[in-house]
């Protein structure tokens, strides 16, 4: 690590330019057109092209600068709250916003250090009759309360 | 005399049984949710913005700049009683804010935050409305080639007033651009990044991106750190100020209001720099600065008064030209475009009813956080005595339900997330995430006007060089990050920023 000296910077100037080298990889064979007549490539390529320079940039200046290095990341509070959400999404159509509201408190509580088992299930009942009653009663919104498979005709 | 014309009009929308009620909804639940601790007002009206879809276009933007201001208020009250900013404009009220309320002057700390917030904005809503004419007079002159260049200089002008690094902020707001123009080309009808995927045809979405990037990334580095919270309950009595207390404040209040009214009006400027910008000022002009970040009132009353101010006259861009200049402004746009309102000049001559009855309805927004939050205060310091472990399940639940209802598409939840690791990795790598939100929105109506300016001048880019509005504004744009590079000055703004740590 002698040579990178500003690990933030560096990372950043990394991710740009993944962002940059994508935009003009996907968008390659998007028309292009001409100064006057743009195509649907035009402006991506330019932007594209912005990035990666800008991307390089800040990673060989992050040889000469002085930074503090870049935080552990702590995989599970990301995937456990951020998995929880998607989950949340993917089966409130099929279980019910009921049980699916359970699911999500409770699961996105696993990822507090100081996660509770019980208390978490308090909240999550708590939460799936208050959300049952502003969302559906209330505000009438399309979701269906209970598992769809349990009610079909 | 056409100022109070106007305003009769406005207050004529505004005062409905129907847009107050939603005003009133709007700054109650703004209040609600920007109390909670770590959630700003992006975050608030990200994931509030779906409950205005059913309205109609005018209450839908009068409940949003309700929703605005109480998310405000509300990270006041979090930053006076627990010593937790919700947002970076209201870090400085912690300073100050939360000495006065383990000093047993919460009450007072309170009161004029909410006093002086509330003069502001009777100011700031006057001087919205004086303005907003000329300037949109003047923005309906632009061709494309100035618009292209005035939306350079908006960004720029944005990232170089806002803190940390300049040259990470600009590839953000590229990023943004990029990120902006996926989905269906309008002038070519070809789908672009949307990789096979149907859903991301019609662009990603302004909700997702913004709940993404400030809200989830928010709560998972919240939860990264052991927190450390004081909260001042007991000692809230007494909402009211002494005499001597008021004597000392209201100079404060005055001149928050006029520099956060012009500070507002700056691309990148708003609340944030506002109340920044007023507690340096505070402190300078004081007969003894040590008592500042001791319990110092004139060190709330300013910064208060300043940040509301700013909140407002950053309106003025967006209405006038078209031009977000913060993330909130650039979430506005967001919630405009989905009620096929396209912010500029035309606004006002075409929807005036619209557009000046969203200019009273931020005065009636303030008096309604005076009338609200002084006698709510007891049921927002409950609120705050929830522990975060309850709270941040219960505030990801809100969000994945509104954007999950926004079409009722899971994949719609699943793009959130996908948006609150990038945020994650951003918060990681110190990318402030407000330029990629402003380039995310202005990036379509980037693209279009270049096109337009390069197929008038028949693929010439001097056009935007030739033509003397779109000169000033690029030369105003080079000057700005020239100063950065100045070392004097480069000083100077980072010790205006150095408050803040």
């Amino acid at each position: 690590m002698g040579l990178i000296r500003h690990p933030k910077d560096f990372f950043a100037g990394l991710l740009f330019i993944a962002f940059g080298v994508g935009a003009l990889v996907v968008g390659a064979n998007y028309t292009l057109g001409t100064a006057a007549r743009m195509g649907p490539g035009y402006f991506p390529r330019i932007l594209g092209i912005l990035l990666i320079v800008l991307g390089a940039v800040l990673s060989l200046r992050a040889m000469r600068l002085q930074g503090s290095p870049v935080s552990a990341f702590k995989w599970k509070p990301t995937v456990v709250v951020l998995g929880s959400v998607v989950v949340f999404g993917l089966i409130v159509e099929h279980l019910g916003l009921a049980l699916s509201t359970v699911v999500l408190i409770v699961g996105a509580s696993s990822a507090s250090p100081e996660f509770r088992w019980k208390e978490a299930l308090v909240s999550g009942i708590f939460f799936a009759a208050l959300a049952i009653g502003v969302f559906v009663m209330g505000l009438k919104l399309q979701l269906p309360i209970w598992p769809v498979f349990l009610f079909a005709q | 005399m056409d100022l109070l014309n106007h305003l009769a009009l406005g207050f004529s929308v505004a005062l409905t049984p129907i847009n107050l009620l939603y005003c009133f909804i709007g700054s109650l639940l703004g209040t609600l949710i920007g109390v909670l601790p770590g959630i700003g007002p992006v975050a608030t009206i990200a994931m509030l913005l779906p409950t205005t879809y059913a309205l109609q276009p005018v209450s839908a933007l009068i409940m949003l700049a309700g929703i605005y201001y109480g998310a405000q208020y509300g990270g006041s009250t979090t930053s006076i009683l627990l010593n937790m900013p919700g947002e970076t404009s209201s870090a400085v009220t912690c300073l100050d804010g939360h000495q006065m309320a383990l000093q047993g002057q919460a009450g007072a700390a309170l009161a004029i935050a909410a006093l002086g917030s509330f003069f502001a904005g009777c100011v700031s809503t006057v001087f919205v409305a004086t303005v907003a004419i000329p300037l949109s007079e003047l923005a309906l002159k632009f061709g494309p080639a100035e618009y292209f260049s005035l939306m350079v200089l908006g960004l720029i002008g944005a990232v170089v007033l806002a803190h940390g690094s300049l040259l990470k902020a600009i590839a953000m707001i590229i990023l943004g651009l990029l990120l902006g123009i996926v989905g269906t080309d309008v002038n070519s009808g070809a789908a672009r990044f949307a990789f096979g995927i149907p859903e991301l045809t019609d662009g990603l979405g302004v909700v997702s991106v913004a709940m993404g990037l400030f809200g989830f990334a928010e709560i998972v580095t919240n939860l990264e750190s052991v927190e450390k919270r004081e909260l001042v309950t007991a000692k809230v009595k007494g909402l009211w100020l002494t005499m001597d207390q008021f004597r000392q404040a209201w100079p404060a209040v005055l001149r928050g209001t006029g520099l956060g009214s012009f500070l507002g009006l700056l691309p990148g400027g708003g609340a944030m720099l506002a109340s920044f910008g007023s507690y340096a000022l505070e402190k300078k002009l004081a007969k003894d600065p040590s008592r500042f970040g001791k319990g110092a009132i004139q060190g709330v009353a300013g910064p208060e008064s300043a940040n509301n101010a700013g909140a407002q006259t950053s309106f003025i861009p967006l209405l006038t030209l078209g031009i977000p200049e913060n993330a909130v402004m650039a979430l506005m746009v967001g919630a405009m475009t989905i009620h096929n309102i396209q912010p500029g000049p035309q606004v006002m001559t075409s929807n005036p009813s619209l557009f000046w009855g969203l200019v009273t309805s931020m005065w009636l927004g303030n008096l309604m956080l005076v009338v609200l939050n002084l006698p709510l205060i007891g049921i927002w310091i409950k609120l705050l005595t929830v522990p975060y472990r309850v709270l941040y399940p219960a505030i990801l639940l809100f969000c994945a339900i509104g954007v999950y209802t926004i079409s009722n598409a899971s994949f719609d939840v699943s793009q959130t997330a996908a948006f609150g690791f990038l945020g994650v990795l951003f918060y990681k790598l110190e990318c402030e995430p407000a330029p990629l939100l402003l380039g995310f929105v202005l990036g379509p109506m980037m693209e279009e006007n270049l096109r337009r300016a390069m197929l008038l001048s028949r693929g010439d880019p001097s056009v935007f060089v030739t033509r003397p509005l779109s000169l000033v504004m690029l030369l105003m744009a080079v000057a700005l990050v020239l100063l950065i590079a100045v070392p004097n000055l480069r000083k100077t703004r980072e010790e205006a920023f150095a408050e803040e740590s």
